[in-house]
């Protein structure tokens, strides 16, 4: 295949033996780990920043506005000039916090999003572990976010932050289960959880078309339930301003804030990863049934950009929902979920083991 | 398994929530200036609302009391800020119907038309601010964008934007501008179209429609016992709409239609705004192009001495009916003016009806209720 | 009812009470001790029906001082200003009507802060605007050296 010129899986393997030949295997795991965890740690700085601009971009665009101008190129340099910023505010510690929680809470959200990454293919061969529960592991990690949140709005002894925590509990709680149900549809269609295997079963049409009916399903219910998991508009109960100030962060102000504010960036990236990955085929490039050179200048796109085309088309969406719609109220949050999309779900996995079964899909 | 389940339920009716207090303000997103509300909730349920005032005290009633009547309007422009124009209109009306002088019509239609721009300016910013409040932060800027062609038109005939201080005793400060008539039928062509997309981007909305469908309920009898007034009354039924039953200036020349609501509800309360707006577009449309020639102020005297006795001048204000009730010991200084505003009526139904719902719906009550700080506090 | 029915109606039935007809609306003056059961009338009768308290002030005249109610009856579309005098300047004491009229509760937290006429009855009076260090500034006799300037 064309696009196979574009797999990193030379580079790494030529790194991993340039390295297992010279040292230990221990060092090499080491140099290993220490390489990959330095480009994480530059992907989600660089990335989050990114983000926030785009944001920034989106939403002026929206209001028709401008947006950041000043600063750099069409206000390129913004987001760094406000994270400089950040880094150099005082890190104030109300008296009354409980201090060891307090301190922890940021800590704790900014690392699911640093564990959820490493399984994210962004190119062929570009995947830091590949497990066979690769869904399962997204998943089980991604909710662990939800006690750092829940841990900041009661370590910060302000009623607010307590309402805003045990809102975003309560939501996540519920989400969760819905996140879970659409891959699970998914996975019930893949027959297998590593990630890996199911961007590669997609090689000849991405999920979202071949399983059509009950992926659509999955997928809206996917990228709604997504939306309300990384609490954005309009599900941003947890932080909404105009009702609690600032909801679980309002107590956080420096590189403390700064955590809450990139985790918020990248739990984005990475629920419109999975989103690529299970239904829009990952890095796969976009086919169209036997049209030869259209399919040939399709491969001729590395994966990466097709990969990150992609996720920029759901975060477009996802931002676009946050500045159209009104806030919801929290019982109307969670009847939304437990009413409508969780019984859609579990009718939906139905549906899909039964397509399955008779060989429906493509 | 029975038992257990039993055993469940019985402990959980055991558990108790402790009721706690949030103060809501002075500084808050959603109270839109120094309110502060002293709200006692239960989880997220509200149970008792109590609003404390008086952080943008100004003493404007005090004040007046050393001041001349010409004087008199540029303080009450500080007062409800969003709707300057109608709060100066009510003093000099006053002070004109006291001294029983007729002003010209030219200066009637003028301040008609004022009236209405400045109402569909104040509920623009209305508009956007609680779209704001339910979360929807695309409103605020879309309300604001066309709030500049209003604020414009005014900056061109009297200067200011905000605090107008166009009308005084007699008439207003300056004849308008050449320009006026010719921008505001461009911009009541330019609203109709913009109107509708208001509708769109909100009012459709199903999240915004069960935000508050059935929120925050005020029955009439409780609206006409709680002297709640403006569009907020009016929806709940209460026919209070001040220029239609005590009309002044030019509106009994002009024909329009007082919106009454039924339900009283959030949602109604925020349809009746925005059908008053198209109402306000017909009625300048009625007036803008008949603006009869003349004088634009009588000659008053150097000084205005009102004779003795007591005064009432009822107006409709954005937010609802404005009183100024002024006592005249027959000098150059009122002896005492009190001004019955529209929000400070309005404000204190928050606890009535705003009792066991969310605190988000707290949020949105105040929102439709559109209130003004200065405007209640004075 | 007319103006004219009104007043006529009301002194017929309150001796005690002075109606006259005023520059706008008709006005009676109402003794205080009758003032609670008097404006009780007003609300219940089904004549007068006067249900829509639209305005309530406080004025410090030089002998007394008195509290103007503004009644509207959305019903009959008939209008009545009820005065009610007092002239103890130091217990300044008259009876609420916020049992009869919601909103006068609010009209009267604000009377009270600024005139300093307490309400029997009157289920929460606290100062509305100002704290307690103040006087009472619409009272003619308040002077205030540091923030207010004589000329």
């Amino acid at each position: 295949m064309a696009f196979e010129k574009y797999d990193f899986t030379p580079l790494t393997q030529s790194i991993h033996q340039g390295l297992i030949e010279n040292v230990s295997p221990l060092l090499t795991l080491i140099i290993e780990w220490t390489i990959i965890g330095v480009l994480f740690l530059l992907f989600i700085a660089v990335f989050g920043l990114l983000l926030v601009y785009v944001e920034r971009k989106v939403c002026a665009a929206f209001q028709q506005r401008l947006g950041p101008m000043r600063v750099g190129p069409w206000g390129l340099l913004q987001t760094i000039a406000d994270f400089v910023k950040l880094l150099m505010k005082e890190l104030i510690t109300p008296k009354s916090v409980d201090k060891f929680l307090y301190n922890l809470a940021p800590f704790i959200v900014i690392i699911v999003p640093f564990l959820t990454i490493s399984v994210i293919p962004f190119a062929p061969g570009l995947q830091a572990l590949d497990f066979d529960i690769g869904i399962f592991f997204v998943t089980a990690v991604s909710s662990v976010g939800v006690i750092g949140v829940l841990l900041a709005g009661w370590a910060s002894n302000n009623k607010y932050s307590l309402i805003g925590g045990m809102r975003s509990g309560a939501q996540i709680v519920s989400y969760e289960l819905s996140v879970g149900m659409s891959l699970i549809t998914m996975v019930i269609m893949a027959g297998t959880m590593q990630i890996s295997e199911i961007v590669e079963l997609q090689r000849g049409g991405w999920f979202l078309f071949k399983g059509h009916i009950p992926a659509i399903i999955a997928f809206f219910v996917f990228v709604v339930a997504g939306t309300a998991e990384t609490n954005r508009g309009p599900f941003d109960l947890a932080e909404a301003e105009s009702e609690l100030t600032a909801g679980f962060h309002t107590e956080y102000s420096g590189i403390k804030f700064a955590f809450f504010f990139l985790a918020e960036y990248i739990n984005l990236f990475i629920v419109a990863a999975m989103a690529t990955i299970v239904f829009l085929g990952g890095w796969m490039p976009f086919h169209f049934g036997n049209f030869e050179g259209f399919n040939a200048v399709m491969d001729f796109i590395p994966g990466l950009i097709w990969f990150f085309l992609k996720v920029f088309g759901i975060i477009f969406l996802i931002m676009w929902f946050k500045w159209t719609f009104p806030r919801l109220r929290i019982d109307q949050i969670l009847t939304l979920e437990w009413k409508y999309l969780l019984p859609i779900n579990l009718f939906n996995i139905l549906l899909m083991a039964t397509m399955v079964l008779l060989g429906w899909h493509w | 398994m029975a038992e257990i389940i039993e055993k469940f339920i019985s402990t959980t009716d055991q558990i108790k929530t402790d009721e706690y207090l949030v103060n809501m303000g002075p500084q808050h997103p959603s109270t839109h200036g120094v309110l502060r509300l002293l709200v006692k909730l239960e989880g997220e349920i509200v149970h008792n609302v109590e609003p404390h005032v008086g952080y943008i005290h100004s003493g404007i009633e005090k004040m007046t009391e050393s001041l001349t009547y010409p004087q008199i309007p540029h303080l009450t422009d500080r007062m409800d800020y969003l709707s300057a124009h109608m709060n100066n209109e009510a003093v000099c009306l006053c002070v004109e119907n006291a001294l029983q002088v007729e002003v010209p019509e030219r200066v009637k239609y003028i301040r008609t038309i004022f009236d209405e721009l400045q109402r569909l300016a104040s509920h623009q910013l209305w508009w956007c601010a609680s779209g704001m409040d339910l979360g929807a932060l695309t409103a605020f800027f879309y309300g604001l964008r066309d709030r500049e062609d209003i604020l414009d038109i005014f900056e061109e005939t009297c200067g200011a934007r905000l605090t107008l201080n166009y009308t005084v005793p007699g008439g207003v400060m300056f004849d308008i501008h050449p320009n006026f008539q010719r921008k505001v039928k461009a911009f009541i062509t330019k609203f109709k179209k913009i109107l509708p997309e208001y509708d769109k981007l909100l009012t459709g909305n199903i999240i915004f429609q069960n935000r508050t469908k059935g929120v925050g309920v005020l029955s009439k009898e409780d609206a006409i016992a709680f002297g709640v007034t403006g569009p907020t009354g009016r929806a709940s039924g209460f026919s209070c709409d001040v220029r239609k039953h005590h009309p002044y200036s030019a509106y009994p020349l002009v024909k329009f239609e007082e919106k009454l609501g039924t339900d009283g509800d959030s949602f109604m309360r925020w349809k009746l705004r925005m059908d008053e707006m198209w109402e306000s577009l017909h009625i300048i449309e009625q007036l803008i192009d008949n603006i009869p020639e003349g004088d634009y102020a009588l000659k008053m005297k150097g000084v205005i001495k009102l004779p003795e006795g007591e005064f009432y001048q009822r107006v409709e204000t954005a937010r609802g009916e404005l009183g100024v009730y002024i006592v005249s010991d027959g000098k150059k200084n009122p002896y005492r003016v009190k001004f019955r505003s529209p929000g400070f009526s309005n404000l204190f139904t928050i606890n009535h009806i705003a009792k066991n719902w969310k605190i988000a719906d707290l949020v949105a009550i105040m929102a439709t209720f559109d209130l003004v700080i200065p405007d209640i506090d004075r | 009812m007319t103006n004219e029915q009104l007043i006529d109606h009301l002194s017929k039935a309150y001796p005690d009470a002075v109606a006259k007809q005023g520059n706008q609306y008709p006005e009676i003056n109402v003794p205080k001790e009758l003032l609670h059961a008097f404006m009780l009338n007003l609300k219940s009768d089904p004549n007068l029906a006067f249900d829509y308290l639209f305005c309530q002030s406080g004025v410090d005249y030089p002998t007394f001082i008195q509290v103007v109610y503004h009644l509207e009856s959305t019903k009959h579309k008939h209008y009545l200003v009820v005065k009610a005098n007092t002239e103890d300047r130091v217990t300044t004491v008259l009876d609420t009507v916020s049992d009869i009229w919601p909103t006068a509760e609010f009209h009267e937290d604000e009377i009270f802060d600024l005139l300093g006429i307490k309400f029997n009855n009157h289920p929460h009076l606290r100062r509305l605007f100002l704290d307690d260090t103040w006087g009472f500034p619409l009272r003619k006799d308040f002077h205030d050296d540091i923030h207010v300037v004589e000329r």
